[in-house]
């Protein structure tokens, strides 16, 4: 694993007893010895501490020096509404090909005088590219380095990051604030990728183990794996970049058009003007071919991505990621299917391993969320 | 107790041996979320594979380790497959099987090859 690169904390995940795995570049924790299940249920019931530093972290500023000028120009390459998220503000986004696929999701921060986006660690060279072509014009594109990113998450995530920082808990879901620790700036985000409350926190390299350790020093924090972040997000019905979405998926298809606000909409007031949009905004009123729904497998076996989905002997769909759920206590999956079987309740067959079992559209998510509003 | 290459271990009584796994695949496999086992009274040969195990990382099979019929299957993982890493080497169980030629667990490792083998 020597072409591998370590996050700030390699050194605390192997003394906590961490299993590593490659995961997109980067020697990272696949599970501690409390093991993916118990690692997922802490987190549904308390609090996890993820190590996420292998994602990227860009600012985007105007070279005009103003926010709306940098909104204006990311909304050249996403089909959100950037100069409507207010100062303090974050929302979810990707960036679009010409095809109407999904080139990556990522959240994008206004942060008064830039905007500040995380984007997936297997994908952050490409959209940085990706922005330098397009945006260099206007804008600047600055990768941050010599920051780690950690995430705290679960029901307790509040009072663990409060404890360090106490204006923590004046933030509600999807804000975005500067705190002070340690006599240095931490950027956070209230938001995540469990479907539970939570925050997103950069922190400088330097103080990084020592954030973690004050961190996991508190009862209510266990370090969380890569493994148990997968089963949450599943449960939380939130797309894996690469499995879920990709270039090839479009949002309608993808079930992401709340992604997209009113202002870039057909009749909106920034209709359009983003990579793709001929396609994306047709979808909305002609609907899309397939769709992803949520699935739930009956008995026990899991379906895993790849799994194929048949009506009668017609293959009408594929699972894109499914496994076990632990808060669900059961099999959950998600995947595509024709349009006319994405109705909820509807039932299909899956097959594994030579055998057909059934499995049912259903709802996401597959557990409710608990965000802070 | 005779062990195979795949991490089963066999408790040899009569013509007839109990098959489970070990305590380090049942640890390397992680939690175990379920077990799909083989029909009783079917013949199996030597490698066929005949139990599923999903953990929650992932899929994984276990082979019939000698030729021989399945007599009996632990349907309690079929609602408890956690008790594969509860308790590998006892409650968890796969199967018992006739063996068909005893000669065929001579090949097999003792504990203390086995020991050696996952060092």
């Amino acid at each position: 694993m020597s072409d591998l690169q370590r996050t700030s904390l390699f050194e605390l995940h192997q003394s906590l007893g961490a299993k590593m795995v490659p995961f997109a570049g980067y020697e990272m924790p696949v599970q501690y010895p409390l093991g993916v299940m118990k690692e997922h249920l802490h987190t549904r019931s308390a609090a996890g501490l993820f190590d996420v530093s292998h994602m990227g972290q860009v600012i985007l500023r105007a070279k005009s020096g103003s926010v709306g000028d940098a909104a204006l120009a990311l909304e050249t390459i996403v089909p959100m509404n950037i100069l409507g998220l207010g100062e303090g503000r974050q929302r979810y986004a990707f960036f679009t090909n010409d095809q109407g696929g999904i080139l990556d999701d990522l959240m994008v921060a206004n942060k008064g005088d830039h905007l500040f986006l995380v984007v997936n660690a297997a994908c952050k060279d490409a959209d940085i590219a990706h922005m330098t072509a397009s945006l260099s014009d206007t804008c600047d594109v600055i990768p941050v380095s010599g920051r780690s990113l950690l995430a705290v998450q679960g029901p307790a995530s509040e009072a663990a990051v409060s404890q360090l920082m106490s204006a923590a808990a004046d933030m509600k879901f999807m804000d975005v604030a500067e705190l002070e620790w340690s006599g240095q700036t931490l950027w956070l985000s209230r938001s995540g990728y469990t479907g539970e409350d939570g925050f997103e926190i950069s922190v400088p390299d330097d103080i990084a183990v020592d954030f973690a350790k004050a961190l996991l020093d508190l009862e209510e924090v266990e370090a969380i794996g890569l493994g148990a972040r997968d089963s949450l997000r599943l449960e939380a019905g939130l797309c894996l970049y690469g499995s879920d979405i990709d270039t090839q998926t479009s949002p309608v298809e993808a079930s992401l058009t709340w992604a997209i606000q009113k202002a870039r909409r057909a009749g909106g007031e920034r209709e359009g003007g983003f990579p793709g949009a001929d396609r994306i905004l047709n979808e909305f009123s002609a609907g899309a071919k397939r769709r992803r729904v949520g699935l739930r497998p009956e008995g026990r076996a899991p379906m895993r991505g790849g799994t194929p989905l048949f009506v009668g002997d017609t293959q009408v769909g594929e699972v894109t990621s499914g496994g076990f759920g632990p808060s669900v206590e059961g099999p959950v999956a998600m995947g595509y299917v024709d349009s006319q079987y994405a109705e909820t309740g509807v039932e299909l067959t899956g097959e594994v391993r030579g055998k057909r079992h059934p499995v049912r559209v259903a709802d996401l998510p597959f557990v409710a969320a608990n965000f802070k509003r | 107790m005779k062990y195979t290459e795949d991490h089963e271990w066999l408790r040899v009584d009569g013509d007839v041996v109990v098959v489970g796994i070990t305590e380090h695949a049942s640890t390397s496999l992680g939690d175990v979320v379920f077990v799909e086992l083989p029909e009783a009274e079917t013949q199996v040969a030597k490698g066929d594979e005949i139990v599923v195990i999903e953990s929650v990382k992932a899929a994984s099979d276990i082979s019939a380790p000698v030729d021989g019929e399945i007599v009996e299957v632990n349907d309690a993982l079929a609602d408890n497959p956690g008790l594969v890493n509860e308790d590998p080497l006892g409650a968890a169980w796969f199967f018992k099987m006739k063996v068909e030629d005893m000669s065929q667990l001579d090949g097999l490792m003792d504990e203390d090859a086995y020991e050696q083998m996952i060092g």
